[in-house]
């Protein structure tokens, strides 16, 4: 195996974990975070690309990294500041009960 | 087309026309009622008159026919003529109608339905009417069949007297068993001539060329179809005017008022089928060979045998009323023998004369009956001659009449009747029996008379009953009838004692009148043809039934009511068999009635089981078809859709589980659709 | 393979997992910070030092503080599991995806990943493409900042009791 695939293999298997964390753990608080891992999969899985790829030079892979990182921070903030708003609301984070959208 | 006959119409149209307006009158407009019924036949009575004056100068029949119906191509004709017998008829009812209008006015004064009374008698008038003058036998018929109405109306006018109902209900019975017979005839006739039409410029079925066919056509048992047609046509004659067997509604008709008694039951209706006789005389009589048709020679033993029964049967009866009802059925026998061995003019001179003298007779008897308050039975009056004198005096003028007393006008007609069964060609039988009726009628009216005006003044013990509305109070208080009674019976009594003069032999005017020539005043036919043996004979035969009748009645006044008849007491049997009317009523009952009763007790058993018993089947069919399909509509249909609906409704419940509101279950199925795919991305690029 | 390498990613992997599957959220946050320090760490060796520094700037720096901050605001720390069913439906999407996922890898056939010299990543050259080629993501990325920043900002404001 060689160094790109167990690069992509990690990647994978952050991705996986995170995946099985958002869909199984019960605090919407944890579902983000799952998502948090998810994306970091995927920076990584860039960056794998960026330095094992062709041009390297052009530094791209480098560059979607910041701005998904920036992205992700945005997200992660305007997530939260919703976690919040719903809590106020309905004094609860947890998603089985959250359930307003049913039908 | 001279203006009487063109307007001949309007003698039966202005009584009916009264009896239209009448009908809308209500029952308390009595002035209204009597003054237009009396008024329309006063102006009915003018028109006749002026009728017959035509018909002097003018003896050949005179017709106008209109077409009425049309089916297919051919056209229904109906229409009115005048000829002598025509005139003479619409001058006899016209006359006698109106007297006995006036009479009316007096004697149903205390009834409180007048005004219908007079509506029913103008109808009636004014449908006699119209079977005298019409040209058409369909035509005659109708109006026949309207004067059956009037007469089952008149007769039944006091209808909430059971007897009175179901006299009513006898006489349109019987009567219809005779029409029966007279449609046959019509539609027979209309078959073999095409046309009911008396007269019509030579097509008429009276008219010389029909006549003649008919004649010669022969039908079964040896019946040429002129007599088959004719003694049809008798059937419907015979019914009217009471031939026996089928008089038996006659004398039950004597439950209807008094004039209606003088007017119908022996002056006009009854008289109707005589006249019917007279109007198809020219069918009735073609014979193949000359000599007299059997239809005549029917009619003549009809008549004679009606004659003969009747008159025994009236020595027996009490009610005053019946003695005349069998009288009259006794005359109307003598009519159609006449009709049978001498011909038209015989037999109605017979008819013009019982017309007069017996609705006299009627009358008298209806004022004795006013004025006694209601009594009826010859038992329990007597002693009138002195309380009513004019009554007695009229009334005697009519039973001399009847009795066929020598110059009465009874007597010249019978006369005549009996001169023509001596002379008959077929059998001598005839003119005994005619005889023996005449010792006959002068006995029972003997008997009557003596009982009811001579002896001593017998009352009944009970209350009186009967005559609508005893206004006059207390029985007992036997008075003469006022002036609008008498008068009539006045009139009366002057025609029936002289009118026989237009008919003697000395001066046959009738007789020549009707047969369209001239008669001469001729002394010398007295001596011709045992003319004047005849006469002889008939005048011993009245003074020999006169003399009996006094005799057994007269001789001795009968003092108590309760005392039996004196021919009673001689021959107690046959009294009270001829009281009974000889059972022919009873038989009548045994017979027909019964075997009309099983009949419908058939026809009810049918109906109950069979044909409602298909009617339930019917409803039984269709009841289980709408179960059938009514649980195939609960069972299948909707119990089908309701399992598909609830199908859809789970598969509803299925899908709307994907739509749970929750995040984590989204995601997943997104996870899912990703997997797929790529999956199905790889396999595309490796394929 | 490398022994940085395998020690770096089994810290990454390890945090990940024991940020989903720890009780205690508090324990998950750290867990997760962990994760992201083994991340940076991967980076670092993947010579992409810029980036790695940049994760524990912002990541370990301001979102994990951030959850941590979030999980105090809430205090539904101890939440029951899922329904098991729940749970093996999520664990075997993520298996079946790991699977694929890595079949994909495997059976890809990548002809890279030869390890070469580390490319020279200097920040210099980051900046200049930045400015020059990344100029238009770059304010669009401030923006989103700027409008991620304002909106958070709102959805979590404490509404005033209108009391009208």
């Amino acid at each position: 195996m060689n160094p790109l695939a167990s690069c992509l293999m990690v990647s994978a298997l952050l991705f996986s974990v995170g995946l099985g964390g958002a869909l199984t753990r019960r605090s919407s608080i944890l579902v983000l975070v799952g998502i948090e891992l998810m994306l970091n999969a995927a920076n990584l899985n860039f960056i794998a690309f960026w330095r094992y790829g062709p041009h390297p030079e052009a530094l791209t892979g480098i560059l979607f990294v910041i701005f998904a990182i920036a992205i992700a921070a945005a997200e992660a903030a305007v997530g939260l500041a919703l976690i919040l708003a719903i809590y106020r609301h309905s004094k609860t984070t947890d998603v089985n009960r959250l359930d307003a959208m049913k039908g | 087309m001279v203006w009487i006959v063109r307007y001949l119409w309007l003698i039966p149209a202005l009584p009916a026309a009264a009896a239209a307006v009448i009908a809308f009158a209500k029952q308390r407009q009595r002035r209204l009622a009597a003054t237009l019924s009396i008024g329309l036949m006063s102006c009915s009575l003018l028109l006749a008159l002026a009728a017959l004056a035509h018909t002097f100068s003018q003896p050949a029949v005179e017709y106008v026919n209109f077409p009425w119906i049309q089916f297919g191509t051919e056209w229904l004709k109906l229409g009115w003529l005048l000829d002598p017998l025509t005139a003479v008829m619409l001058v006899m009812v016209t006359l006698v109608g109106l007297l006995i209008f006036i009479f009316s006015v007096g004697y149903m004064a205390h009834d409180e339905n007048f005004t219908r009374f007079f509506c029913f008698l103008s109808l009636f008038a004014g449908a006699m009417l119209g079977v005298v003058i019409a040209n058409n036998l369909l035509l005659l018929f109708m109006c026949w069949e309207i004067v059956g109405l009037t007469s089952y109306l008149l007769i039944g006018f006091w209808y909430q007297r059971p007897a009175a109902a179901a006299a009513a209900k006898k006489a349109f019975i019987v009567t219809r068993i005779g029409d029966l017979g007279l449609f046959l005839g019509m539609m027979w006739l209309y078959s073999l001539s095409g046309t009911l039409l008396f007269y019509d410029h030579g097509a008429g079925c009276l008219e010389h060329s029909a006549v003649a066919a008919m004649a010669a056509h022969v039908a079964a048992f040896g019946l040429t179809a002129s007599s088959g047609i004719g003694l049809l046509i008798f059937c419907g004659a015979a019914g009217k005017s009471g031939q026996v067997p089928l008089h038996v509604w006659l004398p039950d008709a004597m439950e209807g008022p008094t004039p209606v008694s003088a007017l119908i039951h022996a002056a006009t209706m009854v008289a109707a089928g005589v006249f019917l006789v007279a109007r198809v005389y020219p069918l009735m009589a073609a014979s193949a060979g000359g000599g007299p048709s059997t239809a005549l020679e029917v009619i003549a033993w009809v008549g004679a045998i009606t004659a003969l029964f009747a008159a025994f049967i009236a020595i027996a009866q009490d009610d005053i009323k019946r003695i005349l009802a069998y009288s009259t059925v006794s005359q109307l026998g003598y009519m159609m023998l006449g009709l049978g061995v001498g011909g038209v003019a015989v037999g109605m001179f017979h008819l013009i004369t019982h017309a007069f003298f017996k609705s006299l007779l009627f009358l008298g008897a209806g004022s004795v009956i006013h004025g006694c308050n209601g009594e009826q039975d010859i038992h329990k009056m007597g002693g009138l001659r002195k309380l009513m004198p004019i009554t007695f005096v009229t009334y005697a003028a009519g039973m001399l009449a009847l009795c066929g007393f020598p110059l009465f006008a009874g007597f010249w007609s019978k006369d005549e009747i009996l001169h023509s069964a001596h002379l008959w060609s077929v059998s001598a039988a005839p003119y005994y029996m005619g005889a023996a009726g005449a010792l006959l009628t002068a006995f029972y009216m003997t008997r009557q008379v003596c009982y009811v005006f001579f002896g001593e003044r017998r009352e009944a013990a009970e209350a009186v009953s009967g005559h609508a509305a005893g206004a006059h109070g207390i029985s007992g208080d036997v008075h003469e009838s006022p002036v609008v009674m008498a008068v009539p019976l006045i009139i009366l009594a002057v025609f029936a004692a002289f009118l026989g003069f237009i008919g003697t032999p000395a001066w046959p005017w009738f007789q020549g009148f009707l047969e369209g020539r001239r008669a001469a005043l001729d002394p010398g036919a007295f001596a011709g043809s045992g003319i004047l043996p005849l006469m002889a004979v008939s005048s011993v035969i009245v003074f020999a039934g006169l003399g009996l009748g006094w005799w057994f009645y007269g001789r001795k006044p009968i003092v108590s009511a309760g005392a039996p008849d004196a021919l009673e007491q001689l021959q107690p049997g046959i009294f009270r068999a001829l009281a009974k009317r000889l059972y022919v009523d009873e038989f009548y009952d045994a017979t027909v009635i019964r075997a009309a009763w099983w009949g419908s007790q058939l026809f009810d058993w049918m109906d109950r089981w069979v044909w409602n018993g298909v009617v339930q089947l019917v409803a039984w069919i269709v009841t289980g078809i709408a179960w059938m399909d009514s649980s195939l509509d609960t069972y299948v249909v909707n119990t089908g859709f309701d399992e598909s609906c609830k199908g859809f409704v789970q598969g509803g419940r299925l899908m709307s589980r994907l739509q749970n509101g929750r995040v984590q279950s989204y995601l997943r199925v997104l996870g899912v659709a990703l997997i797929a795919l790529v999956l199905l991305l790889f396999w595309s690029r490796k394929g | 393979m490398t022994t940085p390498f395998v020690i770096l990613a089994v810290v990454a992997i390890g945090g990940a997992v024991a940020a989903m599957t720890m009780r205690k959220l508090v324990h998950c946050a750290l867990a997760l910070a962990v994760c992201f320090v083994g991340l940076a760490g991967l980076y670092l060796d993947l010579s992409a030092q810029f980036v790695g520094l940049v994760q524990i700037l912002v990541y370990v720096g301001a979102v994990v503080i951030l959850i941590v901050f979030a999980i105090l605001l809430t205090r539904n720390d101890e939440l029951p599991a899922q329904t098991g069913r729940t749970r093996f439906a999520g664990v075997g999407v993520s298996a079946v995806v790991f699977a694929v996922l890595a079949w994909a890898v495997t059976a890809g056939g990548a002809k890279m990943g030869a390890a070469g010299t580390p490319p020279e990543a200097a920040i210099k050259d980051i900046g200049g493409a930045l400015m020059q080629r990344f100029v238009l993501p770059l304010e669009v990325v401030g923006l989103l900042l700027t409008a991620a920043l304002i909106g958070a900002v709102v959805i979590a404001m404490e509404e005033k009791q209108s009391t009208r």
